[in-house]
């Protein structure tokens, strides 16, 4: 039956696609988490009153953060052709699409992370350093757990615009199920392959919504 | 234990240089409970942060447990922070950590081993009575626990020194009273020393051995509580005593006495430790041929004696007056007489 309603649809490769979408996600989601909160946590530590203030530091990490988060992703990718080609030898695949998602992201993310990190209550970091706790205690101890709702809920937010990211990608050939609506939906004409492929993007980003949020509350001990 | 020697600490802000601590000298005992107490601005906040380095001090030393916290820095710092802990006025607990685990988190930062940690934290639990809520996150808690917890957790490490930043300052007169309590009780089970800075007398008379009173950054009073509270010199320190002996009606009261009997005197009694048990207004009303009123009255206990204020109203023949005033001088009672406006 459904193939009457969706005569184009090659259940195969819509699979294969979502796949390849998941796969994108994924990686760049764990990449974006690790990086993101390393440059979170350097903006936050360099910023003014706090344990390695340093006001050039932080500048230029926030130039950056800046520079890469106000580039469109379209033109991100192209840009970042050379760089995809030098360090994976290839500018076509999913894997090709993972250093401009990652750079793309990380910086997004890495000003949520700060400010997850400044709605820690400064007194805490004060009682952590009177008990002679070491900076990378603080870090680990305070600093990441006692923000870690604002991380998760902030990588759900950042997932979700990383699946729309993947669709880009995948246009400009990066697979996929952008690439699979693009290619096979929209230009042959095959509205039933588009509005599949769409469909399965939504169920994504739901459920990574629904998983987001729950971690958050299970982690909220508020 | 402590001995701060010329300490000054100058902000500079965009209106200029504040003077936050203004020349400073103290020294505070081994199993002492020092109070310091001021308004907000008067800089105590700052003079306790530099005893364990949380403030440098821009010129002077701080010595604190043989260690001088105005210069060490590194590790070295970090070691003599875990023998001077500090309780805060919101607790600082870490939300994301249940009570066993705020308790055992000074312990992981000294290196302590599981099984260690495990069995101190059990101690200090029943030390501050907190059993039966091992598990429960801060959210969970009551101000008054959340402040046992922050107490475990100071006292984890056997400190030798506990700084009490206005601890008490956002709890309830009741529960205020319960960790004041502990306080002293660990002060004397364990012979720490404790600093406590406040706005509030009633937690100096409480359990302060002795006191300072500090003012735009600089002490303007020190020494022993029943001492300041009998014969305050400053008068921010005035003002502080008062708190505590006159409520705020005893002032309407003798207004009102003053304006309703112009003859007579009012007279203010302090009375300290033994001399409040003297049978002092019998002997007053039969060896002299006045009327003895009594407006108001009240006893304190503080940590080295009660002390006890009385004020009384004094009728009849101006002659017989003065004699019983006298009278009430040789009986080693203060007196002050409150004159007619």
């Amino acid at each position: 039956m459904l193939n009457e309603w969706l005569p184009n649809v090659d259940w195969e490769r819509m699979w294969e696609a979502t796949r390849e979408t998941l796969y994108m996600t994924s990686i760049s989601v764990v990449a974006t988490f690790v990086l993101g909160i390393i440059l979170g946590l350097l903006l936050f530590l360099t910023s003014k009153d706090n344990i390695w203030e340093n006001a050039l530091i932080n500048k230029i990490i926030a130039a950056f953060v800046n520079v890469f988060r106000s580039i469109p992703f379209l033109i991100l990718i192209v840009l970042l052709i050379p760089f995809t080609k030098l360090i994976l030898g290839t500018m076509i695949g999913e894997n090709a699409a993972l250093p401009a998602l990652i750079i793309g992201a990380a910086p997004f993310y890495a000003r949520m992370v700060e400010i997850g990190l400044r709605e820690i209550d400064k007194g805490v970091i004060e009682a952590a350093k009177s008990m002679g706790a070491k900076t990378s205690t603080i870090i680990w101890k305070v600093l990441i757990p006692e923000s870690m709702p604002a991380l998760v809920s902030g990588i759900t937010v950042t997932a979700i615009a990383l699946v729309g990211y993947t669709a880009m990608a995948g246009v400009i050939g990066a697979g996929g199920l952008g690439n699979l609506a693009y290619l096979e939906g929209f230009q042959r004409s095959r509205t039933d392959v588009t509005i599949v492929a769409t469909i399965v993007i939504l169920v994504i980003v739901f459920i990574i919504q629904f998983i987001g949020d729950y971690i958050t509350s299970k982690l909220d001990k508020r | 234990m402590i001995s701060i020697k010329n300490a000054k600490k100058i902000f500079s802000t965009k209106k200029g240089q504040v003077r936050a601590v203004d020349d400073v000298n103290l020294d505070i005992s081994e199993g002492e409970i020092f109070g310091v107490i001021g308004y907000s601005g008067a800089g105590k906040s700052t003079l306790i942060r530099m005893l364990n380095g949380l403030e440098l001090p821009t010129e002077g030393n701080v010595i604190v447990a043989d260690n001088e916290v105005s210069t060490i820095k590194g590790s070295k710092l970090r070691k003599a922070r875990q023998e001077i802990s500090m309780i805060f006025q919101h607790f600082n607990l870490l939300w994301s950590r249940t009570v066993k685990e705020n308790i055992a988190f000074p312990l992981e930062i000294a290196g302590v081993s599981k099984n260690e940690r495990i069995k101190r934290v059990d101690e200090l639990i029943k030390l501050v009575g907190l059993e039966g809520r091992e598990d429960a996150y801060p959210a969970q808690l009551s101000g008054g626990q959340k402040q046992r917890v922050g107490i475990a957790r100071a006292l984890a490490n056997n400190p030798k020194v506990l700084l009490c930043d206005e601890a008490t300052s956002a709890l309830d007169p009741q529960t205020t009273d319960s960790i004041l309590e502990l306080l002293v009780d660990i002060n004397e089970r364990l012979g720490l020393t404790i600093v406590l800075i406040t706005h509030e007398m009633h937690v100096i008379r409480k359990i302060c051995h002795r006191v300072a009173v500090m003012e735009g950054g600089k002490i303007v009073e020190i020494g022993q509580v029943l001492d300041v509270f009998q014969k305050p010199q400053a008068e921010i320190t005035k003002r502080f005593v008062q708190q505590v002996t006159e409520p705020e009606e005893t002032k309407e009261t003798v207004q009102q006495l003053l304006s309703l009997y112009p003859n007579g005197q009012i007279v203010q009694l302090g009375f300290v430790g033994g001399s409040a048990e003297q049978p002092l207004i019998t002997n007053l009303i039969r060896n002299h041929n006045v009327t003895v009123n009594v407006l108001q009255g009240k006893i304190s206990q503080t940590q080295s004696g009660s002390y006890g204020t009385l004020f009384i109203h004094l009728d009849g023949e101006k002659e017989e007056v003065a004699k019983a005033i006298d009278f009430i001088h040789s009986q080693k009672v203060g007196v002050e007489v409150i004159s007619h406006a």
